[in-house]
């Protein structure tokens, strides 16, 4: 265990559905994260993709201790966070931090940058004296390139790229062993959005930060990830190297994703085998039987419905594939 | 869609540095924003005639309930029937009263039980209503359903009816009373106020942001949530406040408020609505200061609105 | 699909059947704040063919949404007024018809598709009603025809169980749904030309593949003109026939759109491929493009982009580059040293 700076196991987000209002009675739950495995290694930068409504949020709530898990176990650093009280949690916190996706939400309007890099110090008060604070909050800002002499200002006063190194910086601040990125350049415009990335990069280097990156955009993820998941209905249906799920991904839901990300070469145009899903993402409060992606699947048989099938190295997938049918499709290149 | 709002944005705030990876000096366009929202609304506040002009009315009616005398050093208890009803001249402007006391000397110590009614009822308003639609909206769950409920039982009273009972039933008619009374009747509809943007605001990212770095209900409630919910209260109470005054004057005229011999622009009116044919300037002063108070609070509460709410500038 | 009544266009002087669906010539629009005026477009121009697919390209704040405003007429006035320049239907200027015949051509021959669906429709009606309103008010209709276009309509947009979703509110479909929605009501009186604002960004990419095949489908059915505004290098790539890249408010390329990828000629365009991560490139640093774009009430003298452009010489710091230099028959691009941004690959 001791490799990995996080663990999940069987991690489970249930939330309630109720009806009534005085007396109120369960009716049902939405299944929004169900049994997820994953493992974070030190160092290593593990891309999280998927879909609205995959459970991917729910997941990056419940690592920052945003949520609390329905049942499952979640290990910063060797110690089960889910199992912890309250004072003891807070302390183990300060290991992973977070950085979220809209820079003009993710700010208060009314406090100065100076004051929105420092909460971290005045929440964990025995982190830093507080003498030291500002010096250390002007450090950090350095850090991310911004001017350190800007600490009084407002965010109003940043473009949204500048808002982004804010909130890296805060993150930054109580030394975190991991930083869980939720869709950190999404917002972004896409000549800023690089700049940002190349910051996680050379701050990763430079601190030996282990990065969560959820995000929808498949290319940018690819660019930064060591290894990916691929989540669907609150389940990773297929997880391997960056390599191995954008050159050989077994899971037919990862091909139609992969094969859905347009690519930035007219050349290609018509070309690539590009699989087109029917039909929505089925509701997490009522997910179909045995494969939750059997209803949009053009493999799907009758052991699709019967039986779920296991996030784990099939026939045909070297890597976990959680698919009955799990073989290799190069959809990226079918083109070339 | 983008498009636009964010042309907005980028006139609105100005640009400093660069987004390069190096720290650049601030190239501030223009003079230099280092200011937050509550200094740019006092800056438009300050270029805006009519709420400067609002303003200037309110100091001037709040110094007189203040500091009558600096206003007038008549006495209006100084009566004597013969003067009765004598018109506005130079040593008296406002003339004399039905009872031959000076009409402007009256005037000027009428401000002091609206404004002291007005300022307690809404104080208690904010304060309490406040403090119930904070927690009500906060902590959610049962603690939301018990106010709500409250809030509901106590909004589903007519204001002019309750009032009128409550003053009839408890005989106590001083401005303290009447304060309690309106203060219990309007209540909820701040704590709604309230309720609702706590609502809104707990959810907001960098709520969630401070909550993912540890901390606890106290700081998210008072450093991140109610400062932004306090934009919305001062504009109500503001309005309030006007309100409240003419909300006095009603329920005087009505017979139910301050009585006589105390002095309000209430009971001007109340006692002299039977003289308005022959004499209407008895009516008139009362009422023209009466008006000019609660429109210069209204005024300024519609002021602050728009100088609080980043949309308009 | 076209046994509609026929719209009577005749009325209107100096309309050519033979001329472009839509040609917009040297369009300025500025807003009027209280910070001084933004210059949001500052001349743009591009004409579009029958059938013809044209992307705009840019990021937010070069203006693109504004030019698709204007040309829609429902740029927010004040602060926004379009300030110069034509914007031609069939030859016809739009800008110096009558308000009435200019609401004529707007409703039945240019349509609209926003990025944001949900916020686009009426969440009080039914989807039903919004679309039969179309039918009743422009076509006078009676309830009960209209309705049954309006189920013909979801089922051509591809919306399952059309007949019982018909009577179902916005909040009742998904995304991707709501989108296809929009296309509907979009499509419902025929235009001509039909402009996309985003229309996919706030979809998740299966959902965008689908809207992207739809529109491509029912853009070759009718010969419709598309005007897709995005900043997405990718969806370009695969539905433009012609890009127009705006940067400042300007449009600083425009060409064929093999050329634009295979060869920039404007060293913002160039600066916005090479920041998309690339498969050759992993683990090495993105090159990025320095800087900020510039605030619309404050843009640069000379060439707008010259701030962050490392081509930039002192020429660019004062001497905007108009016109445009013509790059070759069919592409223009305004960089004074677009030979050397084109040729250094």
């Amino acid at each position: 265990m001791s490799d990995y700076v996080l663990e999940t196991r069987d991690l489970v987000k249930h939330f309630p559905l109720s009806q009534g209002i005085v007396f109120k009675k369960q009716v049902g739950a939405v299944r929004a994260v169900d049994g997820i495995n994953l493992q974070l290694r030190r160092g290593e930068t593990l891309g999280i993709v998927g879909e609205s409504g995959c459970g991917k949020s729910t997941l990056a709530r419940m690592l920052v201790g945003l949520e609390t898990p329905t049942s499952g176990d979640l290990f910063v650093q060797g110690k089960n966070m889910a199992k912890m009280g309250g004072a003891e949690r807070r302390r183990g916190r300060r290991n992973i931090q977070l950085v979220m996706q809209d820079p003009y939400t993710s700010l208060n309007p009314r406090m100065t940058v100076g004051d929105i890099v420092g909460e971290p110090f005045e929440v964990h008060t025995d982190v830093l004296p507080r003498d030291k604070r500002r010096a250390r909050v002007q450090e950090l800002l350095a850090l991310v390139g911004l001017n350190p002499d800007h600490i009084n200002r407002y965010p109003h006063q940043f473009s949204g790229g500048q808002r982004q190194r804010i909130g890296i910086a805060r993150a930054l601040a109580l030394n975190p062993e991991i930083i869980l990125c939720d869709e950190p350049v999404s917002a972004l415009d896409v000549s800023i959005q690089a700049q940002v990335i190349n910051l996680l990069e050379k701050l990763q280097d430079e601190l030996g930060l282990s990065y969560i990156f959820i995000a929808h955009d498949l290319s940018v993820v690819r660019h930064i990830a060591d290894r990916v998941a691929v989540m669907y209905l609150g389940k990773v249906v297929e997880i391997g190297t960056e390599d191995e799920i954008y050159e050989n991904p077994t899971h037919p839901y990862t091909q139609a994703l992969l094969s859905a990300v347009p690519v930035p070469d007219p050349r290609l145009r018509g070309l690539r085998d590009q699989i087109v899903l029917t039909g929505d993402v089925p509701s997490p409060a009522n997910p179909p039987s045995g494969c939750r992606f059997r209803t949009r699947c053009w493999k799907a048989q009758d052991i699709c419905a019967e039986k779920e099938p296991v996030l784990e190295p099939q026939a045909k997938s070297p890597h976990p594939s959680a698919c009955h049918f799990a073989e290799v499709r190069d959809v990226v290149h079918a083109a070339e | 869609m983008s498009d636009l709002t964010s042309a907005g944005t980028a006139i609105g705030g100005a640009p400093v540095g660069g987004d390069g990876p190096a720290p650049e000096t601030p190239e501030t366009g223009g003079k230099d924003h280092n200011a937050s929202l509550w200094a740019d609304a006092r800056r438009q506040l300050v270029r805006d005639p009519v709420f400067m002009l609002s303003f200037l009315y309110v100091l001037v009616v709040g110094s007189m309930a203040a500091f009558p005398s600096l206003w007038t050093s008549q006495d209006p208890r100084a009566c004597s029937t013969d003067r009765s009803r004598i018109p506005p001249s130079g040593d008296h402007p406002f003339g004399f009263d039905i009872l031959g006391c000076d009409y402007y000397s009256h005037a000027i110590y009428g401000a002091r039980p609206s404004m002291i009614i007005a300022i307690m009822a809404t104080g208690a308003m904010v304060l309490i209503g406040g403090g119930l639609g904070l927690l009500a909206g906060y902590y959610g769950g049962w603690v939301d359903t018990i106010i709500s409920r409250v809030m509901d039982i106590f909004l589903s009273l007519p204001f002019l009816l309750g009032a009128i009972v409550f003053l009839t039933v408890i005989k106590r008619q001083n401005p303290y009373t009447i304060a309690m009374v309106l203060f219990l009747l309007t209540w909820p509809v701040i704590a709604r106020i309230i309720r609702g943007s706590v609502i809104s605001g707990k959810d907001l990212d960098y709520v969630q942001a401070a909550r993912a770095v540890g901390a606890g209900n106290g700081r998210l409630m008072f450093r991140h949530i109610l400062p932004n919910a306090i934009a919305p209260m001062l504009v109500y109470a503001t309005i309030v406040l006007g309100a409240f005054v003419a909300a006095e004057a009603t329920l005087t005229f009505l017979g139910v408020g301050l009585q006589p011999p105390a002095q309000s622009w209430g009971i001007m009116i109340s006692v002299h609505q039977v003289y308005f044919l022959e004499d209407p300037w008895l009516l008139l002063f009362p009422c023209g200061l009466l008006v000019g108070t609660v429109l210069s609070f209204i005024l300024m509460g519609d002021a602050l609105r728009d100088a609080l709410d980043p949309k308009f500038r | 699909m076209s046994t509609d009544v026929n719209v009577k266009m005749d009325a209107i002087p100096g309309l050519d059947p033979n001329a472009m669906p839509l040609q917009v010539k040297d369009l300025h629009v500025e807003f009027r704040t209280r910070n001084g005026i933004a210059h949001a477009v500052n001349g743009v121009s591009f004409d579009l063919q029958p059938g013809e697919t044209r992307a705009i390209l840019g990021e937010s704040g070069c203006g693109k949404s504004v030019t698709a405003q204007a040309i829609m007429g429902i740029l927010d006035t004040p602060p926004g007024f379009v300030t110069g320049g034509e914007i031609l239907y069939r030859g016809v200027d739009l800008l110096k018809l009558p308000e009435a015949q200019r609401r004529k051509v707007r409703a039945n021959k240019i349509a609209m598709i926003f990025q944001d669906a949900l916020s686009a429709l009426n969440p009080v009606f039914t989807v039903g009603f919004q679309l039969g309103e179309l039918f009743r008010k422009h076509r006078g209709m009676s309830r009960k025809d209209a309705k049954a276009r309006s189920i013909e309509l979801l089922d051509l947009v591809k919306i399952p169980a059309a007949r019982q979703r018909v009577n179902e509110y916005p909040h009742q479909f998904s995304g991707g749904m709501r989108q296809r929605v929009m296309i509907a009501m979009a499509l419902a009186l025929d235009p001509e030309v039909l402009i996309a604002d985003e229309p996919t960004t706030a979809l998740d990419v299966t959902v965008q593949a689908q809207i992207m095949a739809l529109l491509a489908e029912l853009q070759r059915e009718r010969n419709m003109s598309l005007v897709l505004i995005t900043h997405d290098m990718g969806v370009v790539a695969d539905v433009a026939d012609r890009i127009s890249v705006m940067y400042a408010g300007r449009v600083i390329e425009e060409a064929p759109v093999n050329d634009i990828y295979a060869s920039p000629a404007h060293p913002y365009t160039k600066g916005l491929l090479e920041s998309i991560p690339r498969l050759d490139l992993k683990g090495q640093e993105l090159s990025a493009i320095k800087g900020l774009p510039p605030v619309l009430t404050n843009i640069p003298r000379g060439c707008a982009f010259n701030p962050r452009c490392r081509y930039a010489q002192d020429v660019c710091r004062h001497d905007p580059p108009v016109p445009l230099y013509q790059v070759s028959s069919a592409r223009t691009a305004a960089c004074h040293f677009w030979k050397e941004v084109k040729g250094d690959e």
